[in-house]
């Protein structure tokens, strides 16, 4: 059953009028894992889930539905299900109704509906809100109505559209935590569209990263994370502080007018790229014993941490993550380790950024 | 910021007043004058004893349903249309256009098309069926009726199903169901709110229209509006007149009672 393709896409774009919306777009989507979309506004995460859904069809390139081509295929005629952005329920129906929609049109018998119904509800921690309007329900319980519709029908793969953006941040954490349970007890292949870097991170089995149209990194959360594959990656997921570079030699890399030791390979000499470090990778020591000598300019106080903002003599901005306090004005030494430093190469694509990673991991 | 709101609104509560209430507290209190000046309830009792005007009043109310219903019927689908077509704001002018051209007119205008003489004479002679009377017919009464009330009825319907959220579409695709599945469980009952304010604008001017009756009736239809102008233009007896004026404003809540009742609970419509 595990890792069985059950969607994939081949060299599909869309256009709207004179906009190209999904330049060429690969991937396959493998059964029962719980796949995140993630991408700015606009860089064609609903487009995607629109294309599988079957709301509107792909100008170029094929979609396949377990193995079979379906870009010709209604979207009532296809398995799948979709929580939408705003919901959609129907507000003239009560919640029962409102679940029942489906089982309906398929014909199923009055006491079956019930019992589906009243599974799915109780699924979603629903249980006695049966004979509720729409109106009636609070957003996070809309919500779940939304998602207990769909699961009424049985989908092999559930879209999810940013269903917790409308949601406050208590709550918001609450349902990330349910959804990803509901998924793992279902094995059901969800795919989840969000602008939220940290619901990507916290939720996902497998992150596909979007920029205008096209995936630009795909990956688990850890992989994306500990090495994107550009400054837009680094910058979309997480903080990051990105100072320009010089690879020296394999594991030995040049900023801030200093040789560092790094775990990254596979590039040209003196090819110039670009650093990664993760603020909370950056721990402050005293001025000896740091790798790098910068001067404490602002500190912020997070909750958890302390945002403090360093520059150093070059004027580079840095920023780390703390949960000590440090003194404004004064100078610090910031300290991390080899694999601290992710390197980036310019221009780089995915496949040539796989094919390196697995070259000089190999030796 | 009370003391302006009172101001701005000033305006309407006067127009309310001497257009709106007034009025029918006149109508009321007329009603209740026999044609001498007396005060009496007789109006009411040969309204409601004599078989003339409850047979009017049947008659207004069968025409006005009548009416009503071509109007539907020729309404919802138009809007239907109107609602996924491209130039939305272009058709929906043509559809208003003929609402500012005075009803008089209008009806010459059909009075024209219809007579012995007229255009469709002129067609069923060419194609051979030869001419026959429609003028004067309870066809071209209720013909030209359903013209003038159309875009009356349009206008709701085409807002409602304007308003109608296009993910709710997919929403249902979604789910399994196919486009007339689609319709039935979703646009039509989500589009009702407009039916019935549709029916509301339609049927109530329907049940009191005189000067269609008229002209294009020809006064073999009678209708409750006939009979008002009548009493007060003609006998001059303005407490009957004003009698069947209340029982038109008392038929009219009760339309508007019926027509908005069914909202309160959701649900029955799912079955
Ligand atoms: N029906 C349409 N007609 C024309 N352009 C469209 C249409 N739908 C979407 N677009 C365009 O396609 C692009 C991608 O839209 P899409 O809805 O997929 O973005 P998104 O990633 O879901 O953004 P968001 O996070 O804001 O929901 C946008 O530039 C949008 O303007
Ligand atoms: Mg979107």
């Amino acid at each position: 059953m595990a890792n069985q393709t059950i969607i994939a896409f081949e060299n599909v774009s869309k256009q709207y009028d004179e906009d190209l919306v999904l330049k060429d777009i690969n991937f396959e989507i493998e059964q029962g894992k719980f796949y995140t979309l993630l991408g700015p506004s606009g860089c064609g995460k609903t487009t995607i889930l629109r294309l599988i859904a079957g709301f509107t069809e792909a100008t170029q390139g094929n979609i396949y539905f377990e193995k079979k081509r379906i870009n010709d295929i209604p979207a009532n005629k296809r398995k799948v299900n979709t929580v939408f952005q705003d919901y959609a329920l129907f507000p003239h129906l009560n919640v029962f109704e409102n679940v029942a929609f489906g089982l309906r049109i398929k014909k199923m018998s009055k006491q079956a509906i019930a019992i589906k119904v009243k599974e799915v509800l109780r699924l979603v921690q629903l249980d006695c809100f049966e004979d509720r309007e729409i109106s009636e329900m609070s957003g996070g319980q809309r919500q779940r109505v939304a998602i207990a519709r769909a699961l009424a029908n049985e989908p092999d793969v559930l879209l999810l559209d940013e269903p917790l953006s409308a949601l406050d941040l208590k709550l918001r954490t609450n349902m990330q935590y349910e959804l990803r349970e509901l998924q793992q007890r279902l094995g059901i292949t969800f795919i989840f569209v969000t602008h939220d870097q940290e619901e990507a991170l916290a939720m996902s089995d497998e992150i596909f990263v979007m920029n205008a149209g096209q995936v630009i990194q795909s990956g688990t959360p850890v992989d994306i994370y500990d090495e994107p594959i550009n400054r837009f990656v680094a910058d979309f997921i997480g903080e990051s502080n990105i100072v320009e570079g010089n690879m020296l030699a394999d594991n030995q890399v040049e900023f801030v007018g200093q040789s560092f030791e790094c775990v990254d390979g596979g590039m040209r000499r003196n090819e110039p790229v670009e650093v990664v470090l993760r603020p909370e990778d950056l721990t402050i020591t005293s001025p000896e014993r740091g790798k790098l000598v910068v001067e404490v300019d602002t500190q912020l106080f997070r909750g958890v941490h302390y945002e403090i903002i360093c520059y150093d003599q070059a004027g580079n901005e840095w920023m780390v993550h703390s949960t000590k306090k440090a003194k404004v004005g004064s100078k610090v030494g910031l300290f991390f380790e080899p694999e601290d430093i992710h390197v980036m190469r310019f221009n780089e694509t995915e496949e040539e950024f796989d094919a390196r990673l697995e070259s000089y991991e190999e030796e | 910021m009370k003391k302006s709101k009172w101001f701005y609104s000033t305006p309407y509560y006067l127009w309310l007043l001497f257009f709106v209430i007034t009025p029918v507290v006149m109508i009321f209190y007329q009603s209740f004058f026999n044609i001498e000046g007396n005060f009496t309830f007789e109006n009411y009792q040969i309204y409601f004893t004599s078989g003339t005007y409850l047979k009017m009043t049947l008659n207004s109310v069968w025409y006005a349903f009548l009416i009503t219903l071509i109007t539907l019927i020729i309404s919802y689908p138009t809007a239907y249309l109107l609602s996924k077509t491209k130039h939305k704001q272009l058709w929906l002018m043509l559809i208003v256009l003929p609402t500012w051209v005075n009803l008089l007119l209008k009806a010459y205008a059909f009075i024209g098309i219809f007579s012995t003489h007229g255009g469709v004479n002129h067609f069923l002679e060419f194609i051979g069926i030869g001419s026959r009377q429609i003028l004067f017919t309870d066809f071209s009464f209720i013909f030209v009726a359903a013209y003038i009330e159309i875009p009356f009825m349009i206008m709701p319907i085409f807002n409602s199903l304007e308003e109608l959220d296009p993910s709710l579409i997919s929403a249902s695709r979604d789910l399994g169901a196919n486009s007339f599945e689609t319709f039935r469980r979703v646009i039509f009952p989500l589009s009702l709110n407009g039916v019935k304010s549709g029916v509301q604008s339609v049927f109530i001017p329907a049940l009191s229209l005189f000067m269609l009756t008229r002209l294009i009736g020809g006064n073999r239809v009678i209708t409750l509006g006939t009979a008002i102008e009548e009493h007060f233009l003609v006998t001059q007896n303005w407490g009957m007149g004003s009698t069947i004026g209340v029982v038109l404003i008392v038929a009219m809540f009760i339309i508007m009672r019926l027509t908005n009742e069914k909202k309160r609970k959701g649900g029955p419509l799912s079955k």
